[in-house]
């Protein structure tokens, strides 16, 4: 235990970088996912094409294969730019894959007959999507969204793979070799992982209960 | 108007790509015709199989393991229910990478040697047996109730209504979400990679830097994942409708 304490400034900054990395792409993937959506539900042929191809071929990809592209490949083709963004880039990319499916689930949970309800009251495309279906797709995608939140964290330590070593799984494989404690530094990591899991499920849990419709 | 803004802003998209590439002189010829000699397919298609070997042994751990997880959780006894709830819950929560560099730097330390082979292998297993167990029991808890209590009026016992009656309708139900969860095992053997095991994403890696073709490598590497991957999807696509599961039930498994 006085090992992990002394180290406490260690795993400390190892959990924010990991931190700033999985918000970052969370937020990034959330941008590109919702227009993904957008671009699948949209009465527009080849928006929906892109959009199709674009999820089918990003989930099919492994995380890692995405970052050694980005991370080692595309400098060769003269993209050069900080490590951390580029990490950050490749995960976004692909988390916005399944963002989009997550999106595009709730809003099928959307009875069709709101929509043209909506479409009845002569409200365009937006103004449906603005103000029929996102409200209430939402409801339905807090658990779906709070999974996919979890799995970013969980996978953002794939960016120590590729060389982000300050964040957390990175931090602790360097501590191991100094220090050669492995129980003790891969247990306070794993505690770490699993304690922000836990609290991102809980507060899932606790927004739906929040936005729940009483009918 | 809307299709031919759309179909501008794409191709200007795919254009500008493909104008960085060229201007760095990617897309020559010589770059790319490596990847149709039969040597390097070949060392390639090694590759594909070492991933595809490192998936089947970590899904024959997984699988039973899973599956023994599952019958835990539903045991009747708290001794049984909670130890198998810990793992569960825990391995669900700890980053597969955490837990192969603890495999990888924390075993040696502790005296216990293990082939690279099985360094790979037995964390994504042990990782993904956790996945497997809430597979399994949510196709046991999906039965209707009626099902488990017939057999009891029956007379069965409850090993006997869970060996004759939910398991079997339960493995059925779950057969798509098991082939859809093959597909991150494959995913994960990427990871092959850190522990310098000569999967397809490390072959691409080694091709690569030794004939200056990073790029390309890994965009074939990565056209090889998508066939594969996407064969697999379709084969769990194909099981969800003749099982007849509602549309829609679909969860982000494969992430």
């Amino acid at each position: 235990m006085g090992f992990v304490l002394s180290h406490l400034g260690v795993f400390g900054n190892g959990l924010l970088v990991s931190l700033e990395l999985s918000g970052l792409t969370f937020l990034l993937a959330g941008l590109l996912g919702g227009l993904l959506a957008c671009c699948r539900i949209a009465p527009v042929v080849p928006l929906r094409l892109f959009a199709w191809a674009y999820v089918v071929t990003l989930r099919s990809i492994p995380l890692l294969v995405l970052l050694t592209l980005f991370v080692f490949g595309l400098p060769e083709a003269g993209v050069v730019y900080s490590l951390f963004w580029t990490a950050v880039t490749a995960m976004s990319l692909y988390w916005a894959a399944f963002f989009c499916e997550v999106v595009r689930s709730g809003v099928r949970a959307v009875p069709r007959g709101q929509i043209e309800a909506g479409r009845a009251l002569g409200l365009t495309f937006g103004q449906v999507l603005r103000l029929v279906v996102l409200p209430q797709a939402l409801r339905s995608t807090v658990q779906p969204l709070a999974s996919l939140l979890i799995a970013v964290t969980l996978n953002s330590s794939l960016a120590a793979a590729v060389g982000v070593t300050r964040e957390l799984t990175g931090q602790t494989q360097l501590l191991d070799q100094q220090f050669a404690q492995p129980l003790i530094s891969f247990g306070a990591a794993a505690a770490c992982y699993v304690a922000l899991t836990l609290l991102i499920g809980r507060s899932a849990a606790l927004l739906e209960r929040r936005l729940v419709v009483q009918r | 108007m809307a299709t031919v803004v759309s179909v501008a802003v794409l191709a200007l998209l795919l254009a500008a790509v493909l104008h960085q590439f060229a201007v760095h002189g990617q897309l020559a010829a010589d770059k790319w015709s490596l990847f149709v000699q039969a040597p390097v397919l070949r060392y390639l298609l090694g590759g594909l199989w070492a991933t595809v070997q490192v998936t089947l042994a970590s899904a024959a751990l997984a699988l039973p393991f899973g599956a023994l997880l599952a019958l835990g959780r539903l045991a009747r006894t708290r001794l049984l229910r909670v130890p198998s709830a810990v793992y569960v819950e825990v391995l669900r929560a700890v980053p597969l990478l955490l837990l192969i560099y603890a495999f990888l730097l924390g075993l040696p330390e502790t005296g216990v040697r293990m082939p690279l082979f099985w360094q790979l292998a037995a964390p994504i297993g042990l990782t993904n047996a956790a996945v497997f167990a809430e597979i399994f029991r949510a196709g046991v808890r999906a039965l209707p109730r009626g099902q488990t209590e017939a057999a009891y009026a029956l007379g069965l016992g409850y090993w006997p209504a869970m060996r004759l009656v939910v398991l079997p309708q339960a493995v059925r139900q779950t057969s798509p979400a098991l082939v859809g969860q093959l597909v991150r095992l494959l995913k994960d053997s990427t990871l092959g990679y850190v522990v310098s095991f000569l999967e397809l994403l490390n072959s691409a890696k080694v091709l690569g830097e030794y004939n200056h073709t990073l790029v390309q490598g890994f965009l074939v590497v990565a056209l090889m994942y998508v066939l594969v991957n996407s064969t697999l999807a379709a084969i769990a696509w194909g099981l969800e409708r003749r099982t007849g599961r509602p549309r829609g039930a679909r969860a982000i498994r494969s992430c």
